[in-house]
């Protein structure tokens, strides 16, 4: 079948334009093929499970049911593998790249060390995911609706970073003029929640599963008290409740609540750039825009039928949670507004930055 | 609870269940043999396949592979000086010796037996403490966790050789070293010289084989003879390793103890364990004259140790998510894919998932044991076998190991570099597993220290359960400090004598080398904000005041400065380790214009033609079979190995691309 192929583009070349619609119409194949996922991050954690859980659907949906192998290439907190992708990816389907938030962030916020640009590459599914921030009941309060009341005192955040992922809830509790202290060096959100849990901390943030099999059970003890999620933007970009939490707030709602007004300006779309990125574009999977549109039509229908696959739905839950998984054009709005930001509001975000957490660009 | 532990029994026990933990026992082996790779290879290589397996035997597998590497992994530490993994480099300083003395099956005995009590304790303990483990978990804060660094750091005394002020200098140097890359309290990046690869940090593996591998194969090829000097009594001495074990039954049982206890603690990790154990060990023996040069109780130590980190470290993996090493993220990895979301329902809802793990456990380490027992006399032949001939393959497994770490090219010249500065520590006795405990601890001992007092000020001091720390840190300063500097110290880097040099210039050296380090990072130190200079600023006074000491001594005449003058080149009268440093270096150089894997075949070709003066036929065969291994393992690892200048520019296809 490749064979053939190859000589329909011969052809095509000796008969010039004449060939053309011929080529369109030559069916997409990849069987006998080896296609690679490459994933920016060392194998176990979230972006490695998601790739591993993807790829046996993918090889079972792409025309000609290729391999699909899952490569990993560590290092420079997912610059170093991002980088040599998108310099030595050949625009030809044989290969996919699974950047995550880590890999969004530095590049919204203009770290010099990126040297890819997420507007060479076109999304064929984003998998969206969700955050919840909470506090210890230790605080005083025992239901969200008495955020107000935090502002009287000095709250205590575990932090990973001030650049990473952590910087979407910097950010909200800014917006909001809490006064938090934020302790940097966590390893992981796990320490984070663990040091509220043991009372060193008071405020944290955790993503849609951990919060549903770790915070959950604190919030049925009495321990913890969820504040808002991020939520979900809907295809027009108004972000709605989580489909995950439909009884917590979102942020907007809460901002709504304690200001008396939408939240607006610099500062908010800085935060609203970085939660996207964060949050409902974290996992997106991604092909060279340069690749010929029958190959990335053949990726898009496959992931649109692995989204239909009822196996999927069956044993998703674990990895995909509850969210409805992006493909086609909701994959590419998805896609746009996770990693876009305005220059005025990047710029906002790096002075914020500079100032208040000495991180220097 | 005993219904569900008697059913999750009985489940397991089936021909399927079985199988699928033979499967992951045998992978397991194989990857705890070769040296270097440890359970996170393993274990990705075993996660593709657990797709549609049902959960009973994925777990089963999975837990059969994390059993069994902290058991196989001995054979590479006892037999060729190379720790198998980084749970295993302190059996290395006395399980070496016993090989090189034809003990080789007596410390292999010894450390098997050992492991299997060791696993076996994990098991229990992980039965008995996963309903009630929450608050002991929860009672270690950073401020706990802050002194149990300093405890790790105490062991530096027992383990700093025959000059505590070089001892101190080297743990130090390790410090600094574990320094490179983003700062805990601020993210600032520092001594990374602006690079990608530094800005994450020198990685564990490739500093543990450097330091310890690379200059134990140097020191192999200059002896030109087999690793076993006294091969004839290999065979022997089975069951005199058992009884050394049985005759220590409180010795396993303490390092056990160290061993869960220290693994189900979340942030310090498995791979300063074994370190621990091993100072226990000598600070509670009476005669210490043996250690460093073959002592039984050496090798039981961070053996039964290592074993029960596994049974530990699975507490705050299912708990909490929390996994305390780089093969419980993997592990828990799999269990995501399982669709198993570890949390507290891992002792309720889920306790017979809880189970059917601890039951894997036990079984597995049984299964492993026997295995590795089986093909000990097999494997301990390689001690007979001329070392030139197995050279080559060490580079071959070392290097594969090192670009594990990021896949990187860089991988292959941090390895160079560290394992240079492990030659000359070696020779100038400057303690290498006080350097490997420093580095190990560097990034937690600041981390903790920051977060401690940015949670709850200076009065962590107040905090009893940070009291007890202390005071255990005393004591293990005390029992380390007795009796060493007169006649009794011991040697983690060879025997003293006739390493009494006359020419003193080469010790001067290195120690001004040694000192310009330390003057590097201070200056470094300083470039940054408050918080993230603190710490290297700290390290760099205390080391470079030791590293003058040491210079100071060593200035004033070879009979003068006493302890601090110590060359194992004194005597020499060969080359020295020259000519083979030039053949890693000439591996490392080729590889970075053609290709790991073209160079390989190169360097295997020249090796054993040149080097072991094999003929043809063996050149060609045993260079196939290297390559055949090799493209074994890399293939279903998925791995690209690192390229070169020529493959920057022209598109090959694998294995060379």
């Amino acid at each position: 079948m490749t064979k053939l192929h190859r000589r329909t583009l011969l052809g095509a070349a000796g008969a010039a334009t004449l060939a053309t619609p011929a080529i369109a119409q030559a069916p997409v194949t990849f069987a006998g093929r080896t296609i690679e996922f490459v994933i920016p991050f060392a194998e176990a954690g979230g972006s490695d499970v998601w790739a591993r859980f993807l790829a046996p659907f993918l090889s079972r949906h792409l025309p000609g049911q290729p391999n699909v192998i899952v490569r990993n290439v560590p290092g420079g907190g997912s610059i170093t593998g991002s980088n040599d992708w998108a310099q030595r990816a050949r625009p030809d389907g044989s290969s996919l790249f699974g950047p995550s938030a880590s890999t969004h962030l530095p590049f919204l916020l203009g770290d010099r060390r990126v040297r890819y640009d997420y507007a060479n590459w076109t999304p064929v599914i984003v998998s969206p995911t969700g955050g919840v921030v909470w506090v210890s009941t230790r605080t005083g309060i025992t239901d969200g609706a008495d955020i107000a009341r935090l502002r009287g005192q000095e709250l205590v955040f575990p932090s990973q970073g001030a650049t990473g992922f952590d910087l979407v809830p910097i950010l909200a509790l800014h917006l909001l003029e809490m006064n938090v202290r934020y302790v940097f060096g966590m390893r992981g959100r796990g320490e984070a929640r663990i040091a509220v849990e043991r009372g060193d901390a008071s405020i944290d943030h955790q993503t849609t599963p951990a919060y549903l099999s770790q915070v959950v059970p604190l919030v049925q003890a009495g321990q913890g008290v969820p504040l808002f999620s991020y939520g979900l933007p809907d295809a027009q970009g108004n972000v709605q409740r989580d489909p995950s939490f439909p009884d917590i707030p979102t942020f907007e709602e809460v901002y709504q609540r304690l200001h008396g007004r939408a939240p607006s300006g610099q500062a908010y779309e800085a935060y609203r750039a970085a939660s996207i990125a964060a949050f409902a574009g974290q996992k997106p999977a991604v092909l060279l825009k340069s690749t010929p549109a029958p190959i990335i039509a053949a990726y898009r229908r496959a992931f649109e039928d692995i989204v239909a696959d009822p196996e999927l739905k069956a044993r998703g839950e674990t990895v995909l949670g509850v969210y409805p998984q992006a493909v086609g054009d909701a994959a590419e709005s998805l896609y746009r507004h996770a990693t876009t930001i305005s220059p005025e509001a990047r710029d906002w975000a790096r002075n914020f930055l500079t100032t208040h957490h000495n991180v220097r660009f | 609870m005993l219904d569900l532990l008697l059913s999750t029994l009985l489940d397991l026990l089936t021909l399927k269940h079985m199988t699928f933990m033979m499967v992951g026992v045998t992978v397991g082996l194989v990857i705890g043999v070769l040296p270097g790779l440890g359970g996170i290879a393993g274990l990705s290589l075993l996660l593709p396949f657990i797709y549609g397996m049902d959960q009973t035997s994925a777990l089963a597998m999975l837990i059969g592979l994390v059993a069994v590497v902290p058991t196989a992994d001995t054979f590479s530490s006892i037999l060729m000086g190379i720790p198998g993994s980084s749970a295993s480099q302190a059996t290395v300083l006395d399980g070496f010796p016993l090989a090189r003395q034809g003990e080789a099956a007596r410390a292999l005995a010894a450390a098997f037996f050992a492991s299997m009590l060791g696993g076996m304790f994990g098991a229990v303990v992980l039965t008995a403490a996963v309903l009630a483990a929450r608050p002991i978990i929860l009672a270690f804060g950073s401020a706990e966790l802050f002194m149990l660094t300093l405890f790790g750091l105490s062991t530096v005394a027992a383990l700093s050789g025959g000059n505590l002020a070089k001892g101190v200098a080297a743990a130090c140097l390790g410090l600094a070293f574990g320094m490179i890359g983003a700062a805990p309290a601020t993210g600032e990046y520092r001594m990374d010289f602006d690079t990608l690869y530094l800005s994450d940090g020198l990685p564990l593996v490739i500093v543990g084989l450097g330091i310890f591998a690379l200059p134990e194969m140097f020191d192999l090829l200059r002896g030109g003879g087999a690793i076993a000097q006294k091969g004839q009594s290999l065979g022997r001495g089975w069951f005199r390793g058992v009884r050394d074990v049985m005759r220590n039954p409180g010795l396993v049982l303490r390092c056990s103890g160290i061993g869960a206890l220290i693994g189900a603690i979340p942030g310090i990790g498995g791979s300063v364990v074994d370190w621990i154990a091993y100072s226990h060990a000598m600070q509670t023996s009476k005669d210490r004259s043996q250690y460093g040069k073959g002592e039984i109780r050496g090798v039981i130590a961070p053996e039964s140790a290592n074993n029960a980190v596994q049974g530990g470290a699975l507490l705050p993996t299912l708990l909490f998510g929390i996994p305390g090493s780089g093969s419980m993220a993997i592990f828990l990895a799999g269990m995501i894919l399982l669709g198993l979301q570890p949390g507290p329902s891992m002792a309720e809802r889920d306790l017979n998932i809880t189970y059917t793990i601890i039951w894997s456990l036990a079984i597995a380490n049984l299964l492993g044991t026997a295995l590795c027992i089986g093909l000990a006399p097999g494997i301990a032949k390689l001690t007979l076998v001329r070392y030139t001939l197995i050279a080559p393959f060490m580079v071959m497994v070392l290097c594969f190991a090192a670009f594990q770490a990021t896949r990187s090219y860089y991988d292959l010249l941090a390895l160079l570099a560290v394992g240079v500065l492990g030659v000359f520590m070696r020779r100038f006795g400057w303690s290498r597993p006080a350097f490997l405990i420093g580095f190990v601890l560097s990034l937690g001992a600041e981390r903790y220290l920051y977060q401690a007092v940015q949670f709850t000020g200076w009065d962590i001091l107040t905090r009893p359960l940070v009291l007890v720390i202390l005071a255990l840190t005393l004591l293990s300063l005390w029992a380390g400090l007795r009796k060493s500097g007169g006649t009794a110290a011991i040697n983690t880097e060879g025997a003293a004598d006739g390493s009494r040099a006359a020419r003193m210039w080469p010790q001067l050296a290195f120690a001004a080398v040694v000192l310009g380090l330390f003057v590097f990072t201070f200056a470094e130190g300083m470039k940054n904000s408050y918080l993230a200079m603190l710490f290297p600023v700290a390290v760099a006074c205390v080391g470079g005041a030791c590293a003058l000491w040491v210079l100071f001594r060593q200035s004033r005449g070879a009979v003068a400065a006493g302890s601090a003058n110590f060359d194992t080149e004194a005597e020499a009268k060969d080359r020295g380790p020259w000519p083979f440093l030039g053949w890693f270096l000439g591996f490392v150089a080729v590889t970075g214009v053609i290709g790991f894997f073209a160079a390989l075949v190169l360097f295997f070709l020249a090796f054993l033609r040149v080097v072991a003066r094999c003929p043809w036929w063996q050149v060609l065969v045993l260079t196939a079979a290297a390559c055949s291994f090799l493209l074994v393992l890399a293939s279903s690892l998925n791995l690209l190995f690192p390229g070169g200048v020529l493959q920057a520019h022209v598109d090959l296809p694998w294995p060379l691309r």
